[in-house]
């Protein structure tokens, strides 16, 4: 057996998993109403930011402010189109990535040195910076209206109107399954791995010759990463950009989802992303007037009876699994 | 000549008390010395001045003729310095295997890599090699949380041993463990450190200082009282009396 078949073995069951997921979702839209393709383009966009803020968790950390980057990867869209007349989806991508990344490189070089309560708070202070920037600034920013942003090409390739919402989901099903493989990639490597161990036991990381600050610097421009990817997905999934994306709220609700979805598996932030999603939008149609309220009730009874979030139920499952690719790799 | 550590005139003040007193130690490569003295008597601060973890007041603490004093854990360690704690510091939800692999990715400079894997072929091979050493390979799998304290014992100093240190200071490698337990840990240590890792172990048992030390230091109030083999010492009353409260 050569190296590379070696490598594609080590590989295979999340490989295969991926797959089965893409084919699952890739289907799903022949067989759920239109309307739906749009709640599962915005969840899946959204479980990519969510993703970083597991990656942050796993270093015991919590960010209450990563709307910022949700905003900075939109917004960098909505400036795009609106200023530098970008109408490509690919550039228009790289722009809020490197929006996100960037921002992320800056603030994080001061947000690392801090944890707990501190970490938290002072994420959410930049992201209330940003809110206020973005509601103040009308001229540049559009103010409380935002930026509208006109369904951009892809690839040179303009869908036409009917097939938009299907092109945009696929779109984003694309790069959420690469984000899924990027983060189980993160997930099994050594700086994963040293998150956890700095959640842990933070003095021991650093006798054993590793910098903590370093480390969760690298994760935070990872999640800033991910951040903007998210926002511009979301973004153009809506159409639109607020100066909303980076209110506190914001970032709350996607360290709810996280919680819902659990830690355990780079695949749980998707699943509480799309329950969340879904939750919502039938909490909304139910009662206009107190969906917040059923949304609360249904979240707290999951969290209350799955204290591991939604992924612990794939307990069983993931044993099986685990047996399995113990088998296939020997 | 230069020691593979010295301390000179080192001297760390807690409030009013001075834990550590013009302390002047030096350890010759490729020793076993073994620290012991009563109860508040800086053993533990004398470890945590020289890797940096405390910071002293006076003196220097040199590392093979460099100066070292005060310089951060993580650059000690990577000068080849490790050290192990009295209550075992590990990663407890993390698995034995993953411990060490982490130590040893850790060493190679790849502990912010996030692209491959921890669990490298050639990487997991070595981590065996030393939880066979550490005789801790039928652990492998389980959590360090679930060890009982002999091994967590041993754990925590395979973890310094996987950074391919040539200074191993260890705070009472055996507190907290079994008479039978004690001895055994320390056969294991002393079977993979003498002869090639200089090592200075903190300890309250004598039977262990005895049996294993080279050399032993007796502290009393944050100075080195006596200084010699263990045989020597323990015939000594006034160490008898510091020691064990009778000449």
């Amino acid at each position: 057996m050569n190296l590379l078949q070696k490598k594609l073995l080590s590989q295979s069951p999340i490989l295969l998993a991926m797959a089965g997921v893409l084919i699952i979702f890739a289907l799903l839209p022949f067989f759920i109403p239109r309307w739906s393709i749009f709640l599962l383009t915005v969840a899946w966009a959204k479980a990519i930011l969510v993703l970083g803020i597991v990656f942050l968790l796993w270093g015991g950390l919590v960010s209450f402010g990563h709307g910022l980057y949700f905003a900075a990867g939109a917004y960098a869209a909505g400036f795009g189109v609106r200023v530098l007349g970008i109408h490509e989806g690919l550039v228009l991508v790289a722009l809020g990535i490197a929006a996100g990344g960037g921002l992320a490189c800056l603030v994080g070089l001061l947000l690392a040195r801090y944890r707990g309560i501190f970490f938290a708070l002072l994420n959410m202070a930049f992201s209330m910076v940003l809110y206020a920037i973005l509601l103040k600034f009308y001229r540049v920013t559009g103010g409380t209206d935002g930026i509208s942003i006109s369904p951009p090409t892809l690839a040179g390739f303009m869908p036409p109107p009917e097939a938009l919402r299907l092109v945009h989901y696929y779109f984003t099903l694309g790069l959420g399954i690469l984000s899924l493989y990027g983060a189980h990639r993160f997930s099994v490597s050594p700086l994963g791995y040293t998150l956890k161990a700095i959640r842990n036991n933070e003095v021991r990381v650093e006798y054993m010759g590793a910098s903590v600050r370093k480390a969760i610097y690298i994760t935070y421009i990872l999640s800033g990463i991910l951040g903007g990817l998210s926002g511009v997905l979301t973004a153009f999934a809506i159409g639109h950009v607020v100066p909303e994306y980076s209110y506190w709220t914001q970032s709350a609700e996607f360290v709810f989802v996280a919680i819902l979805g659990g830690t355990g598996s780079t695949f749980a932030p998707l699943a509480g992303s799309i329950v969340f999603e879904f939750v919502r939008n039938y909490a909304f149609k139910l009662s206009p007037y107190t969906w917040q309220l059923s949304l609360g009730t249904v979240l707290l009874l999951i969290i209350l009876f799955l204290p591991g979030g939604l992924w612990s139920l794939s307990k069983p499952f993931s044993r099986r699994w685990t047996k399995w690719t113990l088998h296939s790799n020997r | 000549m230069d020691f593979a550590l010295e301390s000179i005139n080192l001297t760390k003040f807690f409030g009013m008390v001075r834990a550590v007193d013009e302390l002047n130690v030096h350890i010759t490569e490729g020793e076993l010395v073994g620290i012991v003295g009563p109860n508040g008597s800086g053993k533990t601060t004398f470890l945590n001045l020289i890797t940096g973890y405390l910071k002293p007041e006076r003196g220097q603490v040199r590392y093979k003729g460099k100066d070292i004093t005060g310089l951060a854990p993580r650059t000690v360690v990577t000068m080849g310095i490790a050290r192990s704690f009295q209550i075992p510091q590990l990663y407890l939800d993390l698995t034995v295997q993953e411990n060490l692999l982490l130590a040893l990715a850790i060493r190679s400079g790849e502990g912010v890599g996030f692209w491959s894997p921890l669990n490298k072929e050639s990487r997991v091979k070595e981590a065996f090699q030393i939880l066979g050493q550490f005789g801790l390979e039928d652990y492998s799998h389980h959590k360090a949380l679930e060890l009982p304290e002999g091994e967590r014992k041993l754990l925590d100093i395979a973890l310094s041993f996987a950074q391919g240190p040539q200074l191993l200071l260890m705070d009472e490698p055996t507190s907290g463990v079994s008479v039978k337990d004690k001895f055994a840990i320390m056969d294991t240590l002393v079977r993979i450190l003498k002869g090639h890792v200089t090592s200075v172990f903190v300890e309250h048992d004598m039977d262990v200082i005895q049996r294993y030390a080279d050399r032993m230091l007796v502290f009393n109030e944050g100075k080195v009282i006596a200084d010699g083999t263990p045989t020597d010492l323990f015939t000594d009353p006034s160490v008898r009396k510091i020691l064990l409260g009778k000449g």
